[in-house]
C-alpha cells in the first residue's frame, strides 16, 4: 500500500513537471493542472508518512524500518522520529518536506508570476520524482516498505547515541534548509529561462529563502548542541565532513540573503545572485550526497550506499546545467549600475558576500581534500581540525567585523565626515574593550581571540549606536517611552532591525566560540574514591559512585558523583555516568561480557553557567569486575546448557537470570569501586554560543513575520486577480 | 582618479587575495596532512611517518588497561593484522568490529597512535548490523 | 482489497488533476501582467529605498544635504514608476 503510494507519487511528480513545462508556453489549464498534481503529491506522501510512523507506532516489524530501527521498548516519541533514522526514511522525509514547501510556494504564486512559475514548478517537481525513483529504484536499503517475510519477533531499536530531542529533531530540521532552499533556486532557474531575473523573482522568493535559512540554522545548532550534551568528547564542533556539509550551504545561503538585498535596490550584481542561489541549492544536495555516500571517511559515515552516485549525477546536472542556463542569458543579467562608493551598504555587502564565499571555499576544500590528493598526488591524506581553525579563524574575525560595519553604514553614499561620526563610539568601545581585556586577563597571550573580541565589541556597539539612534528618532517623531518606542521602530522595520538582531546575535555567538576554545581547560584526571585533583581554577573531587537499572530502556548506568569547589566555595555537583545498553549484536555465548561491551554512551556531567560550563565524562575501568562477568557467562552457560534454544518460557528465564547477574555485578561496582578515568573541561563562555544563537533565531522570526502592510497588500492582490478572472470570462 | 580605473584596482586587489587565499589553502593542506593508509599498507612499506590508519577492529583483541587501549586492527578485507597501542579518550561507538581510525606511527612492528586521536565510525545507520536479531537481556 | 482501493486513489487523482483541463481555454496571462507585477515590485522596493534613506538620516548616518540629494533622485524614480504604472493600467 504504502509502495503504491510511491508509485502513484513519482508519476504525480512526472505529470506535474511535465505539465508545468506544455503549460510554460501560454495555456495557463496545463499549470493549473500541473499545480494539482503537486498537491497530490504532497497527499501521496504523506499518506506514504502516515502508513509508516503507523507502521512504527504499533510496532509492526514486517517493515524492514520498523524492525531495524525501533522496538517494542522504545518510547512513543522515539518510535516517531526513528523514521528518518534510515536511508530510505529520510529520502521520504526529503520528498515529503520537498511536496509540501513546492504545495505552499505554488498555492502562494498561483496568480503571480506567469512566467516563471510554471519552469520553477518542472524544476522542483524533477527533484520530487528524482528523489521518489530514487526510494523506488536503488534496491531495498533505499526503499522505505521493504518487507521482512517472516516478521521478526522483536526490533532492534534505535541506536542508543540517538535517543535524545536534539538529536531528534536534527535532520527534519537540517532537510527542511535544504529543501527551502531549492525554492529560491527553482524560481532562479524559471526566471533565466523565462529571462526574467528582475525584482519581481526577488520579492517572491525572499521570503522562502529566509525560511530556508532559519532552518538550517536551527539544523547545523542542533547537531552541534547534540556533539556537545551527548558525545564523550566534549567538543561542538569537530570539522567533520558531515557537519561541513551542512555549514557550507549555511554560508553560501548567507551571503546569498545579502546580496539579494542588493540586487532588490539597485538592480545590480544578478549574474553573482544567480550563481550563489545555484551554489546553495548544489551544496544542499551535496550535503545530502556526503551523509550517504560513504565516499568520505568520518564519524558519520553511514557507509557506502547505492544511491550515491545518482545523487552525484544530479548535483553535475544541477552545476552544469544552471552554468550552462546562466552563460546564455548573460546579455539579460548585466545590469548598467555599479557600486557608487566603498562607503556604502552594496559595497560592505560585497565584500562580506566575499569573505562568506571564501570561508566556504576553505571548508570545501579541507573537507574534500581526501579526494583531491588522491587525484593529484595518488595517496589520499586527510587534513583535521588545526587546517580549518586556522584558515578559517581569521575569515571569521574579519565577518564579525563586517556584521558591525554594515548596519553602520548608509545605501548608495556615505560622505567620510559623516562615516567619522557614525564610526567613532564603536571603534572606542573595540578599544576600550580590547585595553581592558589585554590588562586584565589571559587574552593577552591569545591574539586572534583577543582581535575577535574587540571587533565584536564594535559590532555590538554599532548595532546598540543603530538602535539607540532609532529609538531617539522615533521619540522626535511621535514621543512614547523608550519600550514603545522600540517595539514601533522594529515592527515598522522587521527586516532592517530583525537584520540587526541576528547580528547582535552571530557577534555573541563568535565571542563564545572564541573564549571557549582559546581559553578552555582540558585534562584527563584519574581519580579513586576521595581524591581529588586541581583542573583549572576548579577542585574536582571523586566522592562516589552510582549505579542505577532502567528496565523500560534495558540499561544499566555505572556513574559517580563528583564535586567541584572554586577558591573553597562549592561550585557545582556533577554527575557523569556510562550507559550500557542490551540489544545489538550481543554474542549469545557470553551475554553478560556482551553486555558490558555493546552499545555504551555517555551521560556528561555537566554545570551551565553564564560565566562556562564545567564538563565531565566518566570512564569506569571495568578490569575489576572481568573475573565477575566471566564467572557470570560461566554460571549461565552451565545453567543453559541443554536446555533447548527456542522455548519461550526458557528464553525469558534465562533472561530473568542474566538480569540479575548484571545488577549483581553493578551493585559490585558501587561496593568496590575502581579508579575512574574523567575527562574534565572548563569550557569559558561556551553558554553563550546557545544564547547567541537563540538571539539570531528570533531576529530572522522578526525579519521573517508578515507585517500588517503586507498582509493588506496580499488581499488586494486576491481582488484584483478576481476581477482579471471575471473580466477575462466575460 | 576616475571611476574605471577605481574599479579596474579594486578588481585587481579582490583577485589577488583570492589568490593569496588559494595559495595558503593549497600550501597549508599539502604540509599538513596526514596520509591515510590500511594495515596492509603500512606492513609493506612504512617508514617512522605519521598516518591515519584505517580499518576494522579484530574481534577479541581488544585489552583496557591502566595505560590506555590495545587492540589489533585489521584491513577491510580481513586481511593484514596490526596491533595498536592507544591513550586517550575512547568515543562511545568504539567495539570489536567497528571501522576506526588513528593517527600516529609504527614503531618496531606496533602503531603508537597520538593522543585522543580515535575515531570511530558511527554504527550504519543503514547497515544489515541491525539484521542480527539480538538476544534481549531483561534487567530484573 | 488493497487493489481496489489503489485503483481507486489512482482514478481519483486523475480525476484531481485533470479538472483545469476540461475548462474552456482561458485568455491567458499577457505580457501586461508580467509587466504590471514587475512595476509593482520596483515600486514596493523603492518605496523602502525612500523609507530607508529617511531612517538612515534619521540615525545619523546621511547629512541634510546628502539626504536631500538622494531623496530626490529617488522620488523621482518612484514618480517615473507611477507614471508607467498608470500608463499601463489605463492602456490595458
Amino acid at each position: 500500500m504504502g509502495a503504491a503510494c510511491l508509485v502513484l507519487a513519482l508519476l504525480a511528480a512526472l505529470y506535474a513537471a511535465g505539465a508545468a513545462i506544455a503549460g510554460a508556453r501560454g495555456d495557463r489549464r496545463w499549470v493549473d493542472s500541473s499545480r494539482r498534481a503537486t498537491y497530490a503529491l504532497a497527499a501521496l506522501l504523506t499518506t506514504a508518512v502516515v502508513i509508516l510512523e503507523a507502521a512504527f507506532l504499533r510496532s509492526d516489524f514486517s517493515f524492514r524500518l520498523v524492525a531495524e530501527h525501533s522496538s517494542t521498548t522504545t518510547p512513543t516519541g522515539y518510535k516517531l522520529t526513528a523514521l528518518w533514522s534510515s536511508q530510505g526514511g529520510s529520502l521520504l522525509l526529503w520528498a515529503w518536506v520537498l511536496s509540501i514547501a513546492s504545495s505552499a510556494v505554488l498555492f502562494a504564486t498561483r496568480n503571480r508570476l506567469r512566467e516563471i512559475v510554471p519552469w520553477a514548478a518542472a524544476v522542483l517537481m524533477g527533484f520530487a520524482a528524482f528523489f521518489c525513483a530514487l526510494m523506488l529504484l536503488s534496491g531495498p536499503d533505499a526503499n522505505p516498505f521493504s518487507r521482512l517475510d517472516p516478521a521478526p519477533v522483536e526490533g532492534a531499536g534505535l541506536t542508543p547515541l540517538l535517543r535524545h530531542p536534539a538529536m531528534a529533531i536534527h535532520p527534519p530540521m537540517l532537510y527542511s534548509g535544504y529543501v527551502f532552499f531549492t525554492v529560491p533556486f527553482a524560481f532562479a532557474i524559471g526566471a533565466l529561462i523565462a529571462r526574467k531575473v528582475d525584482a519581481s523573482w526577488i520579492r517572491s522568493t525572499r521570503r522562502f529563502a529566509l525560511i530556508a535559512w532559519t532552518f538550517l540554522t536551527i539544523g547545523v545548532a542542533l547537531g552541534a548542541r547534540w556533539s556537545y550534551s551527548e558525545l564523550g568528547w566534549g567538543g561542538y564542533w569537530a570539522w567533520d565532513p558531515v557537519e561541513n556539509a551542512s555549514l557550507m550551504p549555511w554560508l553560501i545561503g548567507t551571503a546569498f540573503l545579502h546580496s539579494m538585498m542588493v540586487q532588490e535596490r539597485r538592480g545590480m550584481l544578478k549574474v553573482w545572485n544567480v550563481s550563489l542561489i545555484v551554489a546553495t541549492a548544489a551544496l544542499a544536495l551535496l550535503g545530502t550526497f556526503l551523509v550517504r555516500s560513504g565516499v568520505l571517511d568520518s564519524i558519520h559515515a553511514f557507509g557506502a550506499s547505492t544511491i550515491g552516485p545518482p545523487l552525484l549525477v544530479l548535483i553535475a546536472v544541477v552545476v552544469l546545467g544552471s552554468a550552462a542556463l546562466i552563460v546564455s542569458r548573460l546579455d539579460d543579467l548585466r545590469s548598467e549600475k555599479r557600486i557608487d562608493s566603498l562607503f556604502s551598504r552594496e559595497a560592505i555587502f560585497l565584500v562580506n558576500n566575499l569573505l562568506l564565499v571564501g570561508l566556504c571555499a576553505v571548508i570545501f576544500w579541507g573537507t574534500f581534500f581526501p579526494l583531491i590528493s588522491e587525484a593529484i598526488t595518488g595517496t589520499r591524506s586527510s587534513v583535521g581540525p588545526p587546517f580549518f581553525n586556522r584558515l578559517a579563524t581569521p575569515i571569521a574575525i574579519l565577518l564579525v567585523l563586517f556584521t558591525g560595519i554594515g548596519p553602520l553604514v548608509a545605501w548608495r553614499r556615505m560622505s567620510r565626515e559623516t562615516a567619522k561620526r557614525v564610526f567613532r563610539w564603536p571603534s572606542v568601545a573595540a578599544l576600550v574593550v580590547a585595553a581592558i581585556l589585554f590588562a586584565f586577563t589571559d587574552a593577552r597571550g591569545e591574539p586572534l581571540a583577543l582581535a575577535l573580541f574587540a571587533f565584536a565589541a564594535f559590532a555590538l556597539a554599532a548595532l546598540g549606536q543603530e538602535f539607540a539612534r532609532g529609538i531617539a528618532a522615533r521619540r522626535v517623531l511621535s514621543g512614547g517611552s523608550v519600550p514603545s518606542a522600540l517595539v514601533a521602530i522594529v515592527t515598522r522595520n522587521r527586516r532592517r532591525y530583525g537584520g540587526y538582531i541576528v547580528h547582535a546575535g552571530i557577534a555573541v555567538l563568535l565571542i563564545g566560540v572564541a573564549a571557549s576554545s582559546s581559553f578552555q581547560t582540558s585534562r584527563d584526571v584519574f581519580l579513586s574514591p576521595g581524591e581529588s585533583e586541581r583542573v583549572g581554577d576548579f577542585d574536582v573531587t571523586y566522592v562516589r559512585p552510582t549505579q542505577s537499572v532502567d528496565r523500560e530502556e534495558n540499561r544499566l548506568t555505572l556513574g559517580a558523583v563528583l564535586d567541584v569547589t572554586r577558591d573553597g566555595e562549592p561550585f557545582a555537583t556533577l554527575r557523569p555516568s556510562r550507559n550500557y545498553y542490551s540489544g545489538r549484536g550481543v554474542d549469545p555465548a557470553a551475554p553478560v561480557r556482551g553486555f558490558f561491551e555493546g552499545e555504551a554512551t555517555s551521560e556528561v556531567g555537566r554545570r551551565q553557567s553564564l560565566g562556562g560550563d564545567v564538563w565531565t565524562a566518566a570512564q569506569p575501568d571495568l578490569t575489576r569486575l572481568d573475573p565477575l562477568i566471566d564467572r557470570a557467562d560461566e554460571r549461565l552457560a552451565e545453567i543453559t546448557e541443554g536446555t533447548p534454544p527456542d522455548a519461550p518460557q526458557v528464553q525469558s528465564q534465562i533472561a530473568a537470570l542474566q538480569g540479575a547477574a548484571i545488577a549483581e555485578i553493578a551493585s559490585r561496582y558501587v561496593d568496590d569501586p575502581p579508579p575512574t578515568n574523567f575527562r574534565v573541561n572548563v569550557n569559558p563562555l561556551v553558554t553563550w554560543i546557545w544564547i547567541g544563537w537563540l538571539i539570531a533565531l528570533s531576529g530572522a522570526l522578526i525579519a521573517l513575520w508578515p507585517s500588517a502592510e503586507a498582509r493588506r497588500r496580499r488581499v488586494a492582490d486576491v481582488y484584483a486577480a478576481r476581477l482579471a478572472r471575471d473580466l477575462s470570462r466575460a | 582618479m576616475d571611476p574605471d580605473r577605481k574599479r579596474k584596482i579594486r578588481l585587481g586587489v579582490a583577485l589577488g587575495a583570492a589568490v593569496l587565499l588559494a595559495a595558503a589553502l593549497v600550501y597549508t593542506s599539502f604540509t599538513a596532512s596526514t596520509d591515510a593508509r590500511q594495515p596492509s599498507d603500512l606492513l609493506q612499506s612504512s617508514s617512522g611517518d605519521t598516518y591515519d590508519l584505517t580499518g576494522q577492529v579484530v574481534s577479541d583483541s581488544v585489552v583496557r588497561d591502566d595505560d590506555g587501549l590495545r587492540f589489533e586492527i585489521e584491513d577491510r578485507d580481513g586481511s593484514a593484522n596490526l596491533p595498536v597501542e592507544y591513550t586517550g579518550t575512547v568515543p562511545d561507538p568504539f567495539r570489536e568490529g567497528r571501522e576506526v581510525i588513528v593517527t600516529g606511527g609504527l614503531r618496531e612492528g606496533t602503531f603508537v597512535a597520538e593522543h585522543d586521536s580515535l575515531i570511530t565510525k558511527c554504527p550504519s545507520k543503514f547497515s544489515d548490523e541491525a539484521a542480527e536479531d539480538p538476544e534481549h537481556v531483561i534487567i530484573e | 482489497m488493497e487493489f481496489v482501493l489503489i485503483l481507486a486513489i489512482l482514478v481519483a487523482v486523475a480525476f484531481f488533476v485533470t479538472v483545469p483541463l476540461r475548462r474552456p481555454a482561458r485568455r491567458g496571462e499577457t505580457e501586461l501582467d508580467a509587466q504590471l507585477a514587475e512595476l509593482e515590485a520596483r515600486k514596493e522596493a523603492k518605496y523602502r529605498e525612500i523609507r530607508d534613506t529617511e531612517i538612515d538620516r534619521a540615525t545619523g548616518k546621511l547629512s541634510q544635504d546628502e539626504w536631500r540629494r538622494q531623496n530626490d533622485e529617488l522620488r523621482r524614480e518612484a514618480i517615473a514608476i507611477l507614471k508607467r504604472l498608470d500608463e499601463l493600467q489605463s492602456g490595458g
